[in-house]
């Protein structure tokens, strides 16, 4: 018990299930000294504190702090001051530097599906929330699908469908059995008191879920995306409260779902919000329109330059150069030669094509008759 | 976000509005769980509203594996369908979708499918997504219905030469396309300006490289694999020809020997010889099934269109590469 990384071994080994990610690394001792680094000596359990307390409460901790924050919500947590030290834990649970900030990496579909269910809800109900699903990595945590869950809320109490959250889970297993429960998500500007019990509820759930708010009242005139993570705060040994702390979120696409969102985007510039699928050359035409805007920034921002109204910076102007001598140069012959093998080649396998498709109908004629 | 689907001017022509949240599913299934040549397939979910088909929602499949062999799929979509009633989330069956290789979906599975879907539902529709050609550059997904005709066909399940050119069928009207429209609701749309504010801009312009020779290679390749069959296929029905024709003159033959006989007889007072039933003797060869000829003329089809619009991009890329050497020098 000598070495500060005991703790994690023994939470690794006794809440089993949560512990799976955990055991995939040994800095879980880390993150705790952040969120409760004021009262230093006591929720500092991780560094030296933690091998003097025996082994028994440790495990015991780290029992507790499976339910992450559930004990410390509950004043009526009596055993909790003993204990205390070790829930500033932030659970057996997902790895990652928190001082950082553990990047959350979201799929475009699941803001979509979102919006769509907040869209859908029922009358009166003022939000919406669902279960978040995907994979943990190392250093991040990558949502790629969502569910909606229909929940209940008014003054005093919140009801959520667990059951149908469970079901539906195993469902979407069977599709795809990589995805683990991360987090759950809300429509909604702000993180309320039932926020909290939602929280709680999910941490059962998944180790440390993540809560991620979509602003669809549009405050501030724009739909603000966060994530957050719960934390414990407050005085050791009385009433234990719990804090949101924001983590960064990106963005990731796969490429062909970044083909897909560069689509969809575009029935922001229609009137109806319609777009059709275009065809072949159109599709060349419009991503030589969009090289030819780009071009046309940067030939702007050049001649502001040469005139002095902007200030030159040499990593542009270097990116300009490599920009420029992308061209290759080939001598004009070469280019001539490879230009129209390119062409017959093309020009050959059309004819072909062609001359296939009237085959066969002539086919068709033949059998007919 | 709607996909939708405009319809055919002889029935309802109706629209098909697809969400573009179901786009983005369909991708995100793909790139998920389908990697190399197996093709995934999900459900789509939706509205019929006046002459438009509503596509607002869709789910995916899972992959048909050996050891769930008790696997209950109806019993999975009848869940599914169940849970999204409780959000609220439209839960009438439109149609399917399923990821193609290069475009070979014409298939005679995919045709039993789509009979049984649209059978059951008329407007149901079977969206072919292309996964290949989407990371070339652009989307390419594209919704398809049986023709009436086909649907009368496929109803009898005959399909000997008779009645298929009773049918009146070729391997065009065989599919009929449908085009897709994508709509977007305002809250989306702002979801979308979110995004592009936030998200860095895509650094792979795949659609204006040049290097797209190996695409064209495969593309190739399928359709001489297909042309291949498709000369066996006549090749039988050449045989046939021939058989029934070579029948038809043994059967003549047969008969006329056989009056010879019988004047021969009659003319020296014997009794003449019962008529044998010619059609057991000479039984008729079997007509080869006409079904799978069509099926692969109309996937030669597809293909030859595909490699015609790839040969199309191809040419005016070359032609501004062209155009940017000019300057250069």
């Amino acid at each position: 018990m000598a070495t500060p990384a005991a703790p994690a071994s023994a939470s690794a080994a006794t809440p089993a299930p949560a512990a799976a990610p955990a055991a995939a690394s040994p800095s879980v001792p880390v993150p705790s000294p952040t969120p409760a680094s004021a009262p230093a000596p006591s929720p500092a359990p991780a560094p030296v504190p933690a091998p003097t307390p025996a082994p028994a409460s440790s495990s015991d901790a780290a029992a507790a702090a499976a339910t992450t924050a559930a004990p410390g919500q509950t004043s009526a947590s009596a055993p909790a001051p003993a204990q205390t030290p070790a829930q500033s834990l932030p659970g057996p649970a997902l790895p990652g530097p928190f001082p950082g900030g553990r990047v959350v990496r979201l799929h475009p579909v699941i803001l979509a599906s979102i919006v769509d269910s907040y869209e859908r809800r029922n009358e009166g109900a003022a939000r919406v929330i669902g279960t978040l699903l995907g994979t943990v990595d190392k250093h991040s945590v990558e949502v790629t699908n969502c569910f909606s869950v229909p929940h209940n809320e008014s003054e005093d109490e919140v009801a959520v469908d667990m059951e149908f959250a469970k079901n539906m889970y195993e469902l979407h297993k069977k599709v795809s059995p990589n995805e683990l429960i991360l987090g759950w998500y809300a429509t909604g500007h702000d993180i309320t008191e039932h926020s909290v019990l939602i929280h709680e509820y999910y941490s059962r759930e998944a180790p440390n879920p993540i809560h991620l708010t979509v602003d669809t009242s549009l405050q501030n005139g724009r739909m603000s995306i966060k994530a957050y993570v719960s934390t414990l705060m407050g005085v050791p040994g009385r009433t234990m409260g719990v804090m949101f702390t924001p983590l960064t979120v990106k963005y990731a696409y796969y490429d062909t779902e970044r083909i897909g969102v560069d689509l969809i985007m575009k029935t922001c510039f229609s009137p109806n919000r319609v777009i059709g699928l275009s065809s072949d050359l159109q599709q060349v035409g419009g991503a030589s329109a969009r090289i030819q805007d780009a071009l046309s920034t940067v030939l702007q921002y050049a001649e502001d330059v040469l005139s002095g109204k902007v200030s030159a910076d040499n990593t542009v102007g270097r990116f300009l150069m490599s920009l420029v001598n992308q061209v290759p140069k080939i001598v004009p012959d070469d280019f001539e030669t490879m230009l129209n093998s390119n062409i017959n080649d093309l020009l050959m396998v059309t004819y072909l094509a062609n001359l296939t498709q009237s085959q066969i109908a002539l086919n068709e004629k033949l059998v007919n008759l | 976000m709607l996909i939708i689907f405009k319809w055919g001017k002889e029935r309802d022509w109706s629209i098909l509005d697809n969400y573009g949240q179901v786009v983005l599913k369909i991708i995100k299934h793909y790139q998920e769980e389908g990697q190399g040549t197996e093709v995934v397939q999900g459900v789509l979910l939706g509205l019929v509203v006046e002459d438009r088909l509503e596509i607002t929602n869709c789910f995916p499949f899972p992959q048909h594996t050996e050891d769930d062999a008790d696997f209950d799929e109806v019993q999975y979509q009848m869940e599914m369908m169940r849970s999204l009633r409780h959000v609220n989330i439209d839960h009438l069956h439109v149609g399917w979708y399923q990821s193609t290789y290069y475009g070979s979906f014409v298939t005679r599975a995919l045709l039993d499918s789509q009979f049984s879907y649209q059978h059951a539902i008329e407007e149901s529709v079977v969206l072919i997504y292309d996964p290949i050609k989407t990371a070339q550059g652009s989307l390419s997904l594209k919704a398809y219905r049986l023709t009436p005709k086909l649907m009368e066909v496929c109803k009898e399940k005959d399909f000997s030469p008779e009645a298929l050119k009773k049918g009146n069928i070729t391997f065009e009207h065989m599919f009929e396309e449908v085009p897709i429209v994508i709509k977007n609701s305002h809250l989306i749309n702002v979801l979308m300006w979110e995004l592009e504010k936030k998200s860095a801009v895509a650094d792979k312009h795949e659609l204006l490289s040049l290097a797209s020779s190996n695409h064209l290679g495969k593309n190739l390749q399928l359709l001489m694999d297909r042309v291949d069959e498709m000369s066996q296929d006549i090749v039988k029905y050449n045989t046939y020809m021939r058989n029934t024709s070579k029948q038809q003159q043994q059967k003549h033959q047969y008969q006329q020997r056989r009056q010879q006989e019988n004047m021969q007889r009659q003319s020296r007072g014997e009794p003449p010889l019962p008529e044998e039933d010619l059609s057991k003797l000479f039984k008729p060869p079997q007509p080869p099934a006409r079904m799978d000829s069509l099926l692969i003329a109309g996937q030669i089809n597809t293909y030859c269109q595909n490699i015609k619009e790839f040969t199309a991009q191809n040419l005016g890329k070359l032609f501004m590469a062209q155009a940017l050497q000019e300057y250069n020098n």
